[in-house]
């Protein structure tokens, strides 16, 4: 199911003759001071130089952080996790609609050429049937890395997904086979002009599942050790990758093989006022929003990247809003019955951590409507809204 | 469907060859370039139809312009062989053996539809007229091959080698159940006879079987000493219908993976009958459409089954591997399962009609009694052997244990999570708080099982 849209969205480098502000199809108002075009090449959440982003440096080995590293934007570093599951495992197969090729955001390139095209191939334009053929796969001991183009196009195969590859190991009981080596890979969220069919964010709807680990990685280096984890792990894996930072996150990469873990959070920042929780592209509209409400109100808020949505690290949230008090959750999927819904009510189920809420946990996400073409900026997060929903959590 | 649709397919294939010959450098490359139009050509050399030769009439083809695929048989109604060249290719000991193991699951279907309408289990199916598919076809396969089934594929279980515990642990949902207890009635899953456990969504396990299938290409691929094995798949006619058909097909041919679909087309889905689940020659007429080599076969004859699965298996592993569809035709002579009462929408005399004057069993052991196999005084050791032993197997099933309650939470991911673990921890307080409210009596271990 992919689209004449394809080559719209997979080039995202702005023409020579139009001004280069940010992305070239939006400008931001004169006047902002909050909605300003994120600056990925400045941004401390990435690793712009000896690799200081803001993270838990404790989670990959000291030779690993201290080794050659290559700059690398999220695309890149894709193609790089991809590239050293070829090569450390012959169970190890990628394939999709286009992949062959090196794919229409160009994340498997040149892996059919290194690899043979018997262990990185085009599928025919049928979701279930990648999908189905990569749960048969995974049954007889493959690690398939399937490719859905876009998470728009993911709902064909939704039934393989959820009466299928969630259910295997649960259904086979001890019979043995799973489809633990499986792991779909697909873009998500918001790119400015993405329409109904190539920005939506479905996470939640596998979020409703068991059986299924579903990962967002925000930047090029979780993108790579998130990755390799998901390929590696014996539970099927949903990958989303927010495709507006395919080519705009850049960051210095180690060059080596390493996992990040599954199911864990990150604390990007502390704090001592407030609690952000997101994942995926807003946590960078996150850290803005909070580094001009730490200037204009004078308080320190602590920022939380989930990384995996499903199953979640509730405790690492728990202890952060019970020094705080006061949360918000952010992400670009609608709010009704999102990630957002579930971790307020998580939080507000746990005794222990309800008895310190200062304030209602506050959600800022998609309205519940689907993302309109000219109306985008609208529906999103984006730094406005959650430095008002900072201001109000913390006026409560 | 003989002239003209098989030159076309024919010179499809041609063209194809040479990537086949050439593996997988050859196959990596063949970009659309190299599909170009020749001066003056007879054929339309455009990219998606190979050689397609020009034609200045203005016809269509219809679908009745073709004669229905033939439907290949050994043995007719009367047991007697019509293939002359037909020899059996096993002993008089191993075609008792498959006459029995038919028997087995037509007399177990009896019993266990009758505990259902008891009450003593919840659900069942049975597969009366079409045990010569499943037992036909798991003779001639390897032990090793794996299977994915449908859900009226017991003969093929039976076959293979799983046991009447097995079948009753399945069915009572007990703690030898390898399932463990989580799968309603008649989903048998056989880790150790290479077969998958059954899953309610029709037509799933299609193109699962294809992934299987290219997951056995790529280990002879990569090993060279790996042993010769094609996936196997099971689907009824309504499934057919499924959008899983149509991808599992197509992925496998284009990736050419050695996969048998075996298709039992019994004339009904549920209540639906063919006339309003296709207009097309059946199935196989479909397989052609995807570049498959396809047969239709009478599946009330069990040596026309055998000829060819055998032959089609040996079909799937030539050339590194690829899809062959076999279409079973057969009868569903049963309601379509315990919930189903089929005379509200077919007719009694049809049904026994059927019974009557064609049966895989009983074609089987009319062929066996005039070979002189085979007699009346056998027929009822072997029922009443059968039966006995069916009805031991009920009785020790049914009065056995269930599953620890732990066994829930776990296997929904390889390791529990916090979640879970929390949860049972839950449930087990519930089971301390209100003691009367659930009854924990008949699972191993009660509720101590439930301990984080």
């Amino acid at each position: 199911m992919k689209r004449q849209a394809v080559r719209l969205v997979g080039s995202v480098g702005p023409a020579a003759w139009l001004p280069r502000v940010g992305r070239c199809y939006s400008t931001h108002p004169p006047n902002a001071r909050l909605n300003l075009p994120i600056d990925y090449s400045t941004t401390p959440l990435l690793a712009h130089g000896g690799r200081t982003a803001l993270g838990d440096a404790g989670e990959m080995p000291a030779q690993v952080r201290n080794g050659p590293a290559k700059k690398m934007n999220l695309f890149q570093a894709v193609n790089d996790a991809l590239g050293i599951a070829l090569a450390q495992d012959d169970n190890v197969l990628i394939f999709g609609e286009d992949v062959a090729f090196g794919g229409v955001f160009r994340c498997t390139m040149r892996l059919a050429e290194t690899y043979g095209s018997d262990r990185v191939f085009n599928t025919p334009l049928t979701e279930q049937g990648i999908v189905g053929f990569g749960i048969g796969l995974a049954a007889q001991g493959m690690r398939p890395v399937a490719e859905i183009q876009f998470a728009d196009y993911i709902y064909p195969a939704f039934d393989q997904m959820i009466n299928e590859g969630a259910k295997m190991r649960y259904r086979e009981g001890s019979n043995g086979p799973h489809a633990g080596g499986l792991t779909v890979r697909m873009p998500c969220g918001g790119v400015g002009h993405g329409g109904l069919y190539h920005s939506q964010s479905p996470e939640s709807l596998f979020t409703h599942v068991p059986g299924f680990r579903v990962i967002v990685p925000r930047s090029p280096i979780q993108a790579k050790g998130l990755l390799l984890a998901a390929i590696r792990c014996n539970d099927p894996c949903l990958f989303l990758e927010p495709k507006i930072l395919y080519r705009a996150a850049v960051e210095q990469v180690p060059e080596a093989a390493y996992e990040l873990p599954l199911s864990k959070a990150e604390k990007l920042k502390e704090g001592k006022d407030i609690t952000i929780i997101s994942y995926g592209q807003p946590l960078y509209l996150c850290l803005s929003a909070i580094q001009r409400a730490e200037e204009d109100l004078g308080i320190s808020a602590e920022l939380i990247d989930l990384r995996t949505v499903y199953p979640w690290d509730k405790q690492a949230v728990f202890e952060s809003v019970r020094k705080t008090g006061r949360v918000l959750v952010v992400h670009e999927s609608m709010v009704n019955a999102g990630i957002g819904a579930e971790v307020a009510a998580a939080i507000q189920e746990d005794a222990d951590t309800f008895v310190r809420l200062e304030a209602p946990v506050g959600r800022v996400a998609g309205w519940s409507i689907h993302n309109p073409l000219i109306f985008e900026r609208f529906t999103l997060p984006d730094v406005a809204r959650i430095y008002d929903g900072i201001k109000k959590s913390l006026a409560y | 469907m003989k002239s003209p649709f098989l030159p076309a397919l024919r010179l499809q294939r041609a063209a194809l060859a040479p990537r086949l010959v050439a593996g997988s450098a050859a196959r990596q490359r063949r970009l659309s370039s190299s599909v170009s139009q020749r001066p003056n050509s007879d054929f339309v050399s455009f990219p998606g139809a190979l050689k397609s030769a020009f034609t200045s009439s203005l016809k269509f083809e219809t679908p009745e312009s073709y004669a229905a695929l033939p439907t290949y048989r050994v043995v007719d109604q009367h047991g007697v062989v019509v293939d002359q060249a037909f020899e059996p290719d096993i002993s008089d000991e191993q075609i008792v053996k498959l006459y029995k193991d038919m028997l087995y699951i037509s007399i177990m279907d009896l019993i266990m539809f009758d505990a259902q309408r008891q009450g003593r289990l919840s659900f069942y199916m049975v597969s009366a007229g079409e045990e010569a598919v499943s037992v036909g076809s798991s003779s001639v396969l390897d032990p090793g091959d794996p299977v994915y089934c449908q859900y009226r594929e017991q003969g093929f279980f039976k076959e293979r080698g799983f046991t009447t515990k097995e079948f009753m642990s399945q069915l009572f949902a007990n703690r030898n159940d390898t399932g463990k207890g989580r799968n309603m009635p008649i989903h048998y899953g056989a880790g150790r006879l290479n077969i998958y456990t059954v899953s309610s969504p029709l037509a799933t396990q299609m193109p699962q079987a294809s992934g299987a299938g290219y997951a056995l290409r790529m280990q002879r691929m990569q090993d060279a000493n790996a042993k010769p094995r094609v996936a196997v798949c099971f689907f009824g006619e309504g499934a057919a219908s499924e959008g899983d058909f149509h991808a599992a097909m197509n992925m496998a041919a284009t990736r050419s993976c050695p996969v048998l679909f075996i298709c039992r087309n019994n004339g009904y889905a549920i209540s639906t009958p063919t006339l309003e689940q296709y207009r097309g020659d059946g199935i196989a007429s479909r397989g052609i459409g995807y570049g498959i080599d396809t047969i239709r076969v009478d599946g009330n004859d069990i040596w026309a089954v055998r000829e060819a699965v055998k032959r089609a298996r040996e079909m799937a592993l030539q050339e590194g591997g690829k899809p062959v569809l076999i279409e079973c035709m057969t009868y569903r002579v049963s309601h379509h399962s315990t919930s189903d009462d089929s005379f509200a929408y077919r007719a009694r005399v049809e049904v026994e009609d059927w019974k009557r004057r064609d049966n895989p069993i009983t074609r089987l052991r009319k062929w066996m009694e005039a070979r002189g196999c085979w007699d009346e005084g056998k027929e009822k050791e072997a029922r009443d052997g059968l039966r006995r032993e069916m009805l031991q197997g009920f009785a020790e099933a049914e009065k056995e244990l269930k599953p620890a309650l732990r066994t829930m939470f776990e296997d929904v991911y390889e390791e529990m999570t916090d979640d879970l673990r929390e949860q049972m921890a839950r449930l087990r307080e519930m089971l301390d708080e209100y003691p009367d409210e659930y009854d924990v009596a008949e699972f191993e271990g009660g509720k101590e099982s439930l301990k984080r």
